[in-house]
Parts: structure tokens; sequence; C-alpha cells
């Protein structure tokens, strides 16, 4: 059962890590959001050995189920224009950053490897749960009572980021292009219907003030 | 039973690939993959500690993470709305074509 476990864990990683690096090297973005959902996938099944099953399902719905596949509509979307070519500007600069971050990210783990406990018996074993930990009724209950505040500001932040996504990607109407070009003109030329049916502009003064 | 190091050292190598990949690659969509990796590899990490909690039953980590991924489904959201914005202005979804406060 043991080395059961432990090979569950490395198929997971191996391949959580191959995805990673899928992403980061592929040419095509696809490709990318192919090894993003392989790395999404085995994090789910890392969870699933965690005993967080509600939040491997939350990973699969949301991740799998949602943000790859905007993704996915974003690259069908843009084309093959979401794929860059590569050039060489700017090519040093980048290496001398990512260098340092994966010195810093790497030294980082060492020093984690290096006070880890050499002998199994040392080696902190995870804490024995009862097996209703990680489920809906256990993780509903503590998210409804001590997370209830930041779960009503993150509805929030969502209808803020839904708003917000809509006003960016919508992009401008033809009113508003002529509006930007000559402001004096699309006033003049675009008489706007207003309620009570008499004839307004778009600056709000009704023809009758003009006259 | 995999020792909580295990899992900790997975999250530092997938956050350090994350890393790179937003540092080194130009188009903007490969970036934000970049970004969901980085987010990813924290969640493990606190779901990992979780299973390390104090007194047995609490699932303050993996609460952490149920709020990292509602944060990041927005980001994501946002983010791919300025990445289709910056393509219809600029036709390209290169990051250093993103210059437009620059003159």
């Amino acid at each position: 059962m043991t080395a059961l476990g432990q090979a569950y864990f490395y198929v997971c990683a191996t391949l959580a890590l191959a995805g990673a690096l899928g992403v980061v090297v592929a040419k095509n973005p696809i490709r990318g959001a192919m090894g993003l959902l392989l790395m999404i996938l085995s994090i789910a099944g890392l969870f699933l050995a965690l005993n967080a099953q509600f939040l491997a399902a939350i990973q699969l719905i949301v991740y799998a189920g949602a943000i790859v596949v905007l993704f996915l509509f974003v690259i069908m979307l843009l084309g093959p224009s979401a794929k860059t070519p590569s050039d060489n500007r700017g090519r040093v600069p980048r290496t001398i950053g990512a260098v340092v971050f994966a010195a810093v990210g790497l030294g980082a783990m060492g020093l984690l490897v290096r006070t880890a406990p050499k002998t199994p018996e040392g080696a902190k074993a995870l804490v024995e749960v009862t097996n209703d930990f990680g489920s809906v009724d256990a993780f509903g209950r503590t998210l409804f009572t001590e997370g209830i505040v930041p779960f009503e500001l993150s509805s929030a932040l969502l209808m803020v980021a839904i708003i917000g996504a809509v006003a960016v990607a919508r992009g401008r109407t033809k009113a508003e292009i002529a509006l930007a070009k000559s402001p004096a003109e699309a006033l003049r030329d675009v008489p706007v219907a207003s309620p009570e049916g008499a004839p307004r502009t778009p600056g709000g003064i009704t023809r009758e003030a003009h006259q | 039973m995999i020792p909580v190091e295990h899992y900790v050292a997975l999250s530092a190598l997938l956050f350090t690939v994350g890393g790179v990949g937003f540092l080194v690659r130009r188009n903007v969509l490969v970036t934000l993959m970049s970004l969901e990796i980085m987010l990813n590899a924290v969640n493990l990490a606190l779901v990992a500690f979780n299973r390390q909690a104090t007194h047995v039953g609490a699932h303050t980590g993996q609460i952490f993470a149920f709020f990292i991924i509602a944060a990041e489904a927005a980001e994501v959201a946002v983010g791919l709305a300025i990445v289709i914005s910056l393509f219809r202005i600029r036709r390209t979804v290169r990051s250093d074509e993103a210059d437009l406060l620059k003159n």
C-alpha cells in the first residue's frame, strides 16, 4: 500500500513537471494549453492523495473546465497570430532574469532538501485524518463559519472581474470611435432620441434649448 | 506515506518552472499560463501543509487554496480580455509590443 502510494505520488509529480515544462517550451500556444491541462490533472491527483477531495473536484471544474477552455477559445479567436515568431531582441536581460529566478527557486528547494530528515523514522509524516477530512461536508462547514466574510467578498471580486473583462474585451462601437475622432461633429450629427420623444443631442441638451 | 517535504519540493520546482517561463517567454498567452503554474504550485504547498495542521480537522490551507482558485479565475478572465484588447490594437500578442504609453 505504501509502495503504491509512493508510486502514485511520483507518477503525478513527473506528469505535473512534464506539463509545466511543456507550457514553458511550447512554440505553439495550443500545445502549451495542453501542457497546462496535464499539470492541472496531475495536481488534482495529488490533491486526492492529500485528502482534499473537494478541492480536487474544484480544480477539475474550474481549471480544466473553465480556464483551459477559455485559453483555447482565445487562442482560436486569435488564429495563427497566437504564435509569435522568436527573435533575439532582449535575449540577454531575459536570460539573466530567468537564471537568477531559477537559482533562487532551486536554492530554496536545496535548503529544504538539506534540512529534511534523512531517515524515514525522522520524517514528519502527514497527520492521520478521519475519512471525512476534505469532504464537501467538512470543508463547507469550515468555509461557512470561519471563512464566510472572504467567501462573500470573493463573489464581489468575481462580479467585478466579469464586468471588467466585458468592458475591456468589448472594444469600441462606431459611435464611440466617431466621438473620439471629432467630438464636435459627432455630437452635432448624431441625434439621440430622448425618452420623452424630443430629439436630444448626446450632450444632454435638447434641440429646443439650442434654438 | 509521502512526507510533506516531497510535496513542498515539487511545489518549489513547479514554481521555479513557472517563474522562468514568465520571465523568458514573450507570448502573452504563455505568460498567463506560467502564472497559472505558479499559483497551482502555491496551492499544492498550501494543501500539503494543511495535512500538518496542529489541531486535527482544520481546513485552513484548503480554504486558502479555494480562494486562490477563485482569484485566479478572475485574473484569467481579465488577463485574456486585455490580451484580446492588445491584439485588436497591435495585431500581435507579443508582450514587448505593448508599449502604448511609451510615446
